[in-house]
């Protein structure tokens, strides 16, 4: 039986291993991806300070140092089931079943859908999806595409294809429906814009700043939104313009575009045709937390985490004896707010362990002051009140142990 | 067909170790050391990786992350592996999901428990569902 095992070999698991391998604990990491690094690897943006944030060279540092200290990662390997046993939890996996004193699920999240007529075509597929493809396998995903979904994560994937020379025609909405709903409406959209403005060079962030950051300011900017978009390094970025189907038989021919009013209605008789062989659906992202779900975890819905979170503490314990959560699961934030979680919730089964808590009590303060300042510093922020959000959750906790 | 980025202004030149072959529907193509199923058949051209059970309508990769199930083919006759995390090995025998006979296509006959539908189908001949 093994100290711990860590469900996920991304940012957060691999920062999780190397805090538990450094008190000397037996871990096993497994992940079902061939590789270690989860969604880190694809990554690939610069930083407001100019420097590039290169997944695949953050993902080498942190196996580099997880593999100085003899640490068991194994790739390849689904977990489908876990239960919950007298001192620990039996783990079923493809490659036979483990056994842990500590889990820590750190299965970070998964795209949500943004469905649009004709996206079961071969050539549609999640923005994530193209991230995959073009940073880690290095393949071109197309020839010609087109976005839908215009979010934090679409712009900076967009500027990933962009980089590696693979032609976008431009971001717009996916047609709003029961499913899309603020994905398609231009007013949220225009929101979350805002709010990545900084990111952007010269164009749009002189777009951004001509906008007052208040609620008039976006109605105005939605109202007047330019009829050509306004260009993102280069490529236009639409907000009052929706993808309404994408056409073709045996793989995708090209999209139907249509104009729409600030709602998100569409505008009669203002469809296009737009030729191009490849589409990336946008929906957003949110935590993948069906492991914790099958142990019996107890969650809690908070918006500004991005769906249904495992309720956990500070410390990123779980009311479940022995069950920790870090990164994504715990709600949707960049990968170094991941990597500090980790550290902190490894340090956090190390505690428990070693049963002489006091001796930790520097260290694990040191570890949730980072998660903190890490948070404050991030350049991206996936929703505007994460730190309400946070809060939400631990007082979950609170409420769940009283 | 090569669909490659083979240099990349920040990541650099590709550098893939030898490449070797498999094969798709009997058709061989080229992989690199550290490819999946569907990045070897993505940079070979091939985007329809099935065709859906029933309806027999082209899929290919969605999430390419393993959570859609969308990619699965069959792998050296082991059926419903995901092709985006399955790595491929020299002289892999990969094939594409194909159309299978539907046991129920009329929606008002559709059995609603498990004892109906042993009932309905043991009815049907050459049904190969059960």
């Amino acid at each position: 039986m093994s100290d711990v095992v860590i469900i996920g070999a991304g940012p957060a698991g691999l920062a999780a291993a190397i805090s538990c391998r450094q008190w000397n604990l037996d871990v096993t990491v497994i992940d079902e991806f061939p590789k270690p690094g989860g969604r880190l690897l694809g990554q690939l943006h610069q930083e407001p300070d100019g420097q590039w944030w290169n997944g695949i060279e953050e993902t080498k540092k942190l196996l580099d140092h997880a593999t100085s200290l003899y640490t068991d990662i194994q790739c390849g390997v689904s977990c489908y089931n876990i239960e919950k046993t007298e001192n620990g939890f039996t783990v079923h996996t493809n490659k036979g079943t483990f056994h842990t004193k500590n889990l820590l699920i750190a299965t970070g999240a998964a795209e949500s859908a943004a469905p649009i007529p004709g996206w079961t075509l071969p050539g549609v597929m999640s923005i994530g999806a193209a991230q995959v493809m073009t940073n880690v396998h290095r393949v071109r995903v197309g020839n010609k595409g087109i976005v839908a979904g215009v979010n934090v994560l679409s712009a900076a994937i967009a500027r990933e294809l962009q980089l590696a020379g693979v032609e976008l025609h431009s971001m717009a909405l996916p047609a709003k429906n029961a499913v899309t709903k603020e994905h398609g409406d231009p007013q949220s959209v225009m929101d979350g814009l805002i709010r990545i403005a900084h990111l952007a060079p010269s164009a749009f962030l002189r777009f951004g700043s001509k906008f007052a950051k208040s609620t008039w300011g976006r109605n105005m900017a939605v109202k007047f939104y330019p009829k050509r978009g306004v260009k993102m390094w280069g490529m236009p970025i639409h907000v009052r313009k929706a993808i309404v189907s994408i056409n073709g038989t045996e793989k995708v021919e090209s999209v139907t575009i249509c104009d729409v009013k600030p709602n998100g209605e569409p505008i009669p008789k203002s469809e296009k045709t737009v030729d191009v062989d490849f589409v990336c659906i946008a929906g957003g992202l949110y935590p993948l937390a069906e492991l914790a779900a099958v142990i019996g975890c107890p969650f809690q819905y908070v918006e500004e985490l991005g769906g249904h979170v495992p309720i956990h503490n500070e410390q990123m314990k779980t009311p479940v004896d022995g069950l920790f959560v870090a990164g994504n699961i715990t709600g949707i934030e960049s990968s170094k707010v991941a990597m500090a979680q980790g550290e902190l919730a490894g340090l956090s089964i190390v505690q428990q362990m070693i049963r002489d808590s006091t001796s930790m009590d520097e260290q694990m303060r040191a570890a949730r002051n980072k998660v903190n300042t890490v948070r404050e510093n991030a350049s991206i922020q996936f929703h505007p009140n994460i730190a309400e959000g946070r809060e939400k959750i631990v007082s979950a906790f609170s409420k769940q142990q009283a | 067909m090569n669909n490659r980025i083979m240099n990349h202004p920040v990541l650099g030149k590709l550098e893939k170790e030898a490449a070797f072959t498999f094969t798709f529907d009997g058709k061989e193509y080229q992989s690199y050391e550290g490819d999946t199923i569907a990045s070897a058949l993505l940079a070979g051209g091939v985007r329809t990786l099935r065709v859906h059970e029933n309806s027999a309508s082209p899929r290919g990769i969605y999430c390419n992350i393993g959570h859609c199930m969308e990619c699965r083919v069959t792998v050296n006759d082991t059926p419903s592996v995901r092709a985006c995390l399955t790595e491929v090995k020299p002289d892999m025998v990969v094939e594409s999901g194909k159309p299978k006979a539907a046991p129920f296509t009329d929606r008002e006959n559709m059995p609603h428990t498990y004892t109906e539908f042993e009932q309905k189908s043991k009815r049907k001949a050459g049904n190969n569902h059960v």
